[in-house]
Order: structure tokens, then C-alpha cells, then sequence
């Protein structure tokens, strides 16, 4: 199994990178753009576990380490392959 | 009174740390390295600047698991001053032992130039030398020192004394032009509930004789040492 992991910036936390490519974007004449939000994409390989295990695993490691409750928000998924 | 300096992987501010506490104040310190396990014999600690780690995932992220946090914390809770320094301050934050995070500077860029702080008071182990009204040089250095905190947080952070300093400008007053990473309130540096936890982004300890160009910094650490 393996888990994909997706770290965004908070509603409200100041996200300097979104704002410099949204900028980016607008230089370069593509429209339509509103906002831009950047974050982490993160994948975890666990060959041996279910999917029950897998998800529990993968979510202690967001909790304890990928993610920084205090500025960043995580939305995991769990996907077969090894 | 014994200082330990922390030593991680990426630290690179933790000679000049020690250097103002040894040479400069002629107390006592010592390197302490991230693999140890105990503090015991040491009355306060300094977490020193650098880049632990290599900054990976996030600045202070993966330090704050080294086996020598477990003993920080401990003596934090026992009361013992702890500071911590840029990538200090961004362990502590990361450890939980202080409210907030830092995130990019609101410019994206690396910043290192002289600024100016103001204490908010002086009634901290760290700010007990020095003068509220008065405000101190000293240099900033780095890339992730956007302090950011919820409303709600930062409320209850000013309601218990708990910003340590503030960037301002050569009058004393907060402006924009004078922080220089775009953190929340121009905040520069943050305590704990009890106080005796403090963590900022500016270093003190190079700015410690006059060839550095201030010795500003000097009075923190003076502050620290009459405390412990």
C-alpha cells in the first residue's frame, strides 16, 4: 500500500509562495487565476501493511511529523501498489 | 551557573554562542551534542542558529525528535531559562515549547541585515537587564523567520506577557520597513506561559563586542545569567 499525502497552508496562514507564482501567472498573461496555494505532496511506501494499517501508520506520521497543525492542514489517501 | 549549547547536525551559530558566554561573560559553558541524553549539571540552555537538519520538511522540524530535546524539555519544566536562537527558536515552536510557527519571509527572500528590537517588558529571565523604553541592535539571518499565529493565540500570548520583543524602527516605533520577514504584531521573539522559554530570530550572541558592530546582544545573555 501506499499513502499520498497532501500538506496545504491553512485558511488565513500567510502563503508567500502561492502569492509570488499567482503573481507569476498574472505577469504572464494567463488569466482567470484567483489565487494560487502551494504545498507538499508526500508518498509513503508500505508494501507490507493492509490498508487499515496503512492508513493508521500514515496518519500518525502526519500528525507527529509531516504536518504542522499550528499553519498546515493534510488529506490523506490510500492507494494500492508496492 | 553551567550553559549548554546544543550541537545538531546543520548548527552553525553554536561557537559564537558559546564564545559570548565563555569569553566574553567568563562563565561557564559547554557543547552538549544531539545525541545525548541528559542535561544534568547544566542551569540553562542555548539552542544556537543554523540549519539543522538541513531545514528539511520544515525549519526545526526534524530536530525537535533529537534524543536532547527530551531533556530540554525537562529542565524547561523545572524552570531553567532556555533560548533559542533562529533554527532554535524555529526547534521550540516545532518541539511545541512555544505558540506559533515561522513560515517563509513574506518576501520570499533570505534576510540578513542589523535590525532593532524593542523588549515588550522586563519581566523575563532573558529581559530583567534591560531597558523597555530602549531598543537593541543586533543582526537577523533567515529565510523562514515569519512568525505567524491565529488571532485567538496571539491574544491570549499578549493577555499572559508572552511576546519578548518586537522589530522596530531607529525612533522605537513598529513599521512595517523596519521587520524585516513580515511576521504577525512585528513580532521578533516569544515566550512561554511561565517565561522562562524564549525564542527569536535575531542573534544575540553576534552581537556581543564592538567590532560585530553592536554588543547589544550582550544584555540578553546578562539578563539569563543573573536568572538561573
Amino acid at each position: 500500500m501506499k499513502a499520498h499525502v497532501t500538506i496545504m497552508p491553512k485558511e488565513g496562514i500567510l502563503d508567500p509562495q502561492g502569492l509570488t507564482v499567482g503573481k507569476a501567472l498574472l505577469n504572464l498573461g494567463i488569466k482567470g487565476v484567483r489565487e494560487v496555494r502551494i504545498g507538499k505532496f508526500v508518498e509513503i511506501d508500505m508494501p507490507k501493511l493492509t490498508r487499515e494499517k496503512a492508513e493508521a501508520v500514515a496518519t500518525e506520521a502526519c500528525e507527529k511529523l509531516l504536518a504542522n497543525p499550528n499553519i498546515e492542514g493534510y488529506t490523506l489517501t490510500i492507494v494500492d501498489g508496492g | 551557573m553551567r550553559v549548554a549549547v546544543l550541537v545538531f547536525p546543520g548548527s552553525n551559530c553554536d561557537q559564537d554562542a558559546y564564545h559570548a558566554i565563555k569569553n566574553i561573560l567568563g562563565a561557564e559553558a559547554e557543547f552538549v551534542w544531539h545525541r545525548e541524553k541528559t542535561l544534568s549539571g547544566f542551569d540553562a540552555v542555548i539552542i544556537p542558529g543554523g540549519f539543522s537538519y538541513g531545514d528539511y520538511l520544515r525549519s526545526g522540524a526534524i530536530a525537535r525528535f533529537a534524543p536532547i530535546m527530551a531533556a530540554v524539555k525537562k529542565l524547561a519544566d523545572a524552570g531553567a531559562p532556555i533560548m533559542g536562537i533562529c533554527n532554535g527558536f524555529q526547534i521550540l515552536v516545532e518541539a511545541g515549547m512555544l505558540p506559533g510557527a515561522l513560515i517563509s519571509n513574506a518576501s520570499l527572500r533570505f534576510v540578513s541585515r542589523m535590525v532593532a528590537l524593542r523588549p515588550e517588558h522586563t519581566d523575563s529571565p532573558f529581559t530583567s537587564a534591560l531597558d523597555s523604553s530602549a531598543s537593541y541592535a543586533m543582526p537577523v539571518a533567515h529565510q523562514s523567520g515569519n512568525f505567524a499565529v491565529s488571532p485567538d493565540q496571539l491574544a491570549a500570548m499578549e493577555e499572559h506577557g508572552q511576546i519578548a520583543f518586537r522589530y522596530v524602527d531607529a525612533r522605537g516605533k513598529t513599521t512595517a520597513k523596519a521587520n524585516p520577514n513580515g511576521s504577525t504584531g512585528h513580532i521578533a521573539g516569544v515566550l512561554n506561559k511561565r517565561r522562562n522559554v524564549l525564542g527569536l530570530m535575531p542573534h544575540p550572541e553576534r552581537a556581543v563586542e564592538a567590532l560585530m558592530g553592536s554588543a547589544d546582544g550582550l544584555e540578553l545573555f546578562k539578563s539569563m545569567m543573573g536568572a538561573a
